[in-house]
């Protein structure tokens, strides 16, 4: 999480929001005291322990305290607890999970790592709008009247969760890095939104309603299975790194082995990424064209003399099909989509051949080779594309480079 | 059914006719059988395997073929034995098979997994669970805490006669020996079993409640996206081990002399590691050192890998720098960690005289004295094209001799025992990897290479 240096407006009034409130709260219970502490002890518990595994989190790790959600998520939509109604209001959920998420927050700042101010404060008003949706329609007695205590209360609840994470997705949007519009922000959250998001939404909302039913023990049972998602997650996240550096890894081995410059297979994926943003490309897709351009130039290995600068594009089309369908076999063998190396081996195709990845790999290691020639500078290469999009670029592709070369800002490749 | 054993057949009819009887006295007539809960539980067991089934999903399979055991669970604390049998038949005999014969797979399943429910929702019942459930029938509340002891009772039991079963089926069908077959199989997949046992439980108690089924239903969303998460991690690890093999075929492109050696390398590491103690992380560490230890080749020049006859002192130079390059390749792999030090040091000498850094005893890592042995001992058994190799007993005698001055004698006698203890057969060691090996295609220029074939022919390369 890379905070930028000056905050926009939309994040310093949701940051601003959120102190507001967490203010109005602490004094409002202060002065009016705590209604029903048992209960109000027991969640501010749980969502302090949920928000201690944040320990380990792993950089723009999506939910990195699940457990902390969904506990918070559960008080503010509590209505119930052993078959009696609850007493409290939003306010005192607002400050349940201020307290407990600035005594989570206690290790991490003596550490000197913080949660992130905007994660918090997202928190909080996710929290605070859930409960506003829900508290005083239970108090009112309007919910019982509208859906009774049974399966209708069930898909009430499901409906306000739905509502809740929609409210996170925006709040999110808004917080995250300034650089690129609302939209796109806005479609990339709720994108990400498929990942540990409905299982903390799902246990927030059994939490309600198995605390309403069997009343305080329902919460360590079912924060079992949930702790449980967060570990797979996890472990899933770390193997996907591991799996990333292996990749680039093997895409270097050209570069040691003399075949191609230093630092191209990088150049060549940064650039391709970038491009395939610029034309719109979804987020699986990237990831294929990021590895698909790591590692184009792995069937040079063949080769028993490297050709000059790693340059293929000198080379005659038949070798460089030769060398593009061998490194596909390559590809093959990694264990990476099979989509990767039906790039890797269309790379020396016509451009009318090819998919989009394999025509935005082509063009730009053509780029990152003309550029490399030393008395070409990226101008000149680009003219030299221009003229091959009769029949080995795509003039739409090569557009696209221009476009993403002219802002002279690559934008870093997805974590997909 | 055919290519099944006679006893394993015997077996599978024999847990299915088990399963039938148990099931029976459902369907007397006054068994008082909850129709409506059965069928609403088999019909989402079904609902579960079904994506496994289907094509389209079929690459990423969300759980493990009929390992949807939360389910099972709740239907054994919510139903009677009789009905809880009857639970997993169906979903069981839709769902997916990795392997033929499918039929028999099929039917063993459902036997299994009938079983397996009919005995946890007896002795649910035996420990006194189904009243401290509560429900609006009866207008009474959950009888928390009580209610965790029957259902860690019932969990219990459920990993037993699973791993009973599965491990029967591995002893007839797959003839593993009757020692080995239940090695573990208790021990993995009882905590497991406890997580979906209380995620079971607040299903079966929110099923009970006047929330109803649908409730009930949300428990098992985050159990169901950590099992398909946790498929998606099973099957990164395995793309993240081939694409280490990948990195070593890309050695073999240029070098195909010593196709196969790298495995044997890593095998005989991780041999000579089990010998030594060493814990299971260091472990699977020290075999990826052995694969990758000559990862390095990737920079010599082709011209230089392939030449027959004597090197030149300049070639020879250029070579010896293939220990540096691999570290440089590996550099950016963070759970390397060790390895990356062996891949290093793996040609460094213990009296001093090796390369490239010329470190003597135990300044040359662990990792890197190890590789270096198994390293020699599988480059003088195998055969090359110049020669035959040396049968294994000369080789370790070999060993020994230059223990001490070139190796590490504690690692040779680590090998040694190894040998002793499980052997060594290099035929068997040239297939593998686990997974099957499919073999890099020779290049042609007008032919696609196929996506996977078998093992070329060792040997050069033109």
């Amino acid at each position: 999480m890379t905070r930028p240096v000056h905050p926009s407006p939309a994040v310093l009034a949701i940051r601003g929001a959120a102190l507001v409130l967490a203010v109005v709260a602490l004094a409002h219970t202060l002065w009016n005291g705590v209604v029903e502490p048992g209960h109000a002890l027991a969640f501010g518990v749980l969502v302090t322990v949920g928000e201690l595994a944040r320990w380990g989190a792993l950089p723009g790790e999506r939910e990195p305290a699940p457990l902390g959600a969904a506990g918070a998520l559960a008080y503010a939509l509590l209505g119930r607890s052993g078959g009696q109604d609850t007493a409290h209001g939003v306010l005192q959920v607002v400050t349940v999970v201020v307290a407990a998420q600035l005594l989570a927050s206690v290790p991490h700042v003596a550490r000197g790592s913080g949660p992130g101010a905007d994660q918090a404060a997202r928190r909080v008003l996710a929290v605070a709008f859930a409960a506003l949706c829900f508290q005083p329609l239970h108090h009112s007695g309007r919910s019982e009247r509208w859906f009774g205590e049974g399966p209708y209360f069930a898909l009430f609840l499901l409906v306000l969760l739905v509502l809740t994470s929609l409210c996170d997705v925006v709040l999110a949007a808004a917080t995250a890095g300034t650089s690129r519009p609302f939209g796109p922000r806005l479609r990339d959250e709720l994108r990400a939104l498929s990942g540990i998001g409905p299982a903390v939404g799902a246990t927030g909302a059994v939490m309600a309603l198995g605390v309403a039913v069997v009343g305080l023990w329902a919460l360590p049972v079912l924060c079992v299975p949930l702790l449980l998602t967060q570990v797979s997650f996890r472990r899933y996240a770390a193997v996907r790194t591991t799996y990333r550096q292996t990749i680039a890894s093997l895409a270097r081995s050209t570069e040691i082995a003399g075949y191609t410059p230093h630092g191209h297979a990088r150049r060549v994926a940064d650039l391709a990424t970038a491009v395939g943003r610029e034309l719109g490309l979804p987020g699986p897709e990237l990831t294929v064209l990021e590895y698909a351009a790591l590692m184009h130039d792995i069937g040079q290995l063949s080769l028993v003399d490297p050709v000059a600068d790693g340059a293929t594009t000198a080379l005659p089309a038949a070798e460089q099909r030769r060398i593009a369908l061998l490194g596909g076999a390559v590809v093959r063998l990694t264990g990476v989509d099979p989509a990767v190396a039906a790039v890797v081996e269309q790379q020396a195709d016509p451009y009318r051949d090819q998919q989009t990845s394999a025509r935005i790999v082509r063009a730009v290691n053509a780029y990152d080779d003309l550029c490399g020639e030393g008395v070409k500078g990226s101008l000149r290469a680009l003219e030299q594309l221009r003229l091959g999009t009769g029949h080995d670029y795509q003039p739409q592709v090569v557009e696209a480079l221009a476009r993403v070369l002219a802002r002279g800002g690559l934008t870093r490749a997805g974590t997909g | 059914m055919r290519g099944i054993s006679g006893a394993a057949r015997a077996h599978i009819l024999c847990a299915a006719l088990c399963a039938a009887v148990c099931a029976l006295p459902a369907f007397s007539p006054g068994a008082h059988t909850p129709w409506g809960t059965l069928g609403l539980l088999a019909a989402l067991h079904l609902i579960c395997e079904l994506p496994g089934r289907c094509r389209l999903v079929g690459g990423s399979v969300p759980v493990g073929a009929g390992s949807f055991f939360p389910l099972l669970l709740a239907a054994a604390f919510l139903l009677p034995p009789s009905a809880a049998v009857l639970v997993a038949v169906p979903g069981a005999l839709v769902g997916r098979v990795e392997r033929p014969p499918a039929a028999a797979r099929r039917i063993w399943r459902a036997a299994q997994l009938a079983l397996t429910a009919g005995a946890a929702s007896w002795t649910y019942g035996f420990l006194g669970g189904p009243v401290t459930l509560g429900g609006v029938a009866g207008g009474t509340l959950p009888d928390f805490p009580y209610a965790l002891v029957p259902v860690c009772g019932t969990a219990l039991v459920f990993s037993l006669v699973l791993a009973a079963l599965d491990g029967a089926i591995l002893v007839t069908a797959e003839r593993v020996a009757l020692g080995r077959a239940w090695r573990g199989l208790v021990s993995r997949s009882v905590g497991p079993h406890l997580v979906h046992a209380l995620a079971g439980l607040m299903m079966a108690v929110l099923w009970r409640s006047s929330y109803g089924p649908l409730s009930a239903l949300v428990v098992l969303l985050p159990m169901y996206i950590s099992c398909w998460v946790f498929a998606q991690y099973h099957r990164r690890h395995a793309a993240h081990r081939n694409t280490i093999r990948a990195l070593v075929q890309a050695v073999d492109i240029k070098d195909g002399y010593t196709r196969g050696h790298s495995e044997r390398v890593g095998r005989a590491s991780e041999l000579i590691a089990r010998e030594l103690g060493m814990e299971e992380s260091r472990m699977e560490a020290l075999r990826f050192a052995g694969i990758l230890h000559d990862v390095g080749k990737l920079g010599v020049p082709t011209r230089v890998l392939r030449k027959d006859g004597p090197l030149t002192p300049e070639e020879r130079r250029v070579i010896e720098l293939h220990p540096e390059y691999g570290h440089e390749i590996v550099r950016g792999i963070g759970f390397l960690d060790e390895a990356r030090a062996a891949i290093l040091h793996h040609h460094e000498r213990l009296d001093g005289s090796g390369y490239p850094y010329g470190l003597a005893g135990d300044r040359i890592p662990e990792f890197a004295r190890v590789v270096a042995v198994a390293d020699a001992f599988d480059a003088m058994t195998s055969t090359r094209s110049y020669r035959p190799g040396r049968p294994v007993p000369a080789a370790v005698e070999e060993l020994r001799r230059c223990a001490g001055s070139q190796f590490d004698p504690r690692m040779v006698r680590a090998l040694a025992c190894a040998l002793d203890r499980h052997g060594w057969s290099a035929a068997a060691n040239t297939v593998t990897s686990d997974e099957g090996r499919t073999g890099l295609p020779r290049q042609r220029a007008d032919v696609r290479p196929p996506a996977s074939g078998p093992a070329d022919r060792p040997g050069r390369p033109r």
